[in-house]
């Protein structure tokens, strides 16, 4: 499957990247798509994430086609 | 109800004048309208700040934006929402928030204003980053309210 993957503010610093695409059936979440995108990283303390859009948590499954964000805390407004 | 993004800066006072002249149709329903205007400030944290640019997540952000003005409007009885949003470079005094809602009633409007300020700070994906001196770094967290 395919899943598109985007990093923003200081995790995408921290990452090294914008945005990636990952082809490959051996993702079942979103902790799969961390570990995957970002060749096994330790996770971010308070890191938020979004698939589709909507917030999420690392175990929610994702499915061909998702876009799935990591980013921190907001600080709009 | 209308919700826009912008890269530039705008005037929250003239946006707003604009927004009501262009609904004649809530002139002698609304009694109430509230409004919160953002703006920037040249310090945070006890430090001195040059410059800001507030990244965002284009399509999540107008997505969560409108989520929040139609939460406000189940909530309480209103007429209007209008939310205007900054985001790119930033300078200090520059505003970066709009919210305004109208309604019948202060009471209604009051509430609603500071429910969609609240949500907005904590669901809508905006990242601030913050110039120093010669040194710029991401804002962790919102100050408190």
């Amino acid at each position: 499957m395919s899943i598109t993957v985007k990093f923003f503010a200081s995790l995408r610093e921290t990452i090294g990247k914008a945005d990636v695409t990952l082809d490959t059936d051996n993702i079942a979440t979103a902790a799969d798509v961390w570990k995957i995108a970002t060749h096994h990283h330790d996770r971010i303390n308070n890191m938020l994430i979004a698939i589709n859009m909507e917030y999420a948590s690392l175990d929610e499954t994702v499915k061909d086609g998702d876009e799935v964000a990591f980013f921190p805390p907001v600080t709009g407004g | 109800m209308s919700v826009e993004l912008r890269g530039e800066p705008f005037d929250p006072w003239q946006a707003l004048q604009t927004h009501q002249n262009a609904k004649p149709e809530l002139a002698g329903k609304f009694g109430a309208t509230s409004i919160f205007v953002g703006t920037m400030r040249d310090f945070n944290d006890g430090n001195d700040v040059q410059a800001m640019t507030l990244e965002h997540y284009p399509a999540m952000t107008q997505k969560h934006l409108e989520a929040i003005a139609n939460e406000a409007g189940q909530r309480w009885d209103l007429l209007d929402t209008l939310i205007i949003h900054r985001y790119g470079d930033i300078r200090p005094n520059d505003p970066i928030v709009l919210l305004a809602v109208w309604s019948a009633h202060r009471s209604e409007s009051f509430p609603a204003c500071r429910y969609l300020i609240e949500e907005l700070k904590t669901r809508a994906p905006f990242w601030k980053q913050e110039t120093t001196g010669a040194n710029s770094h991401w804002v962790e967290h919102n100050t408190p309210g």
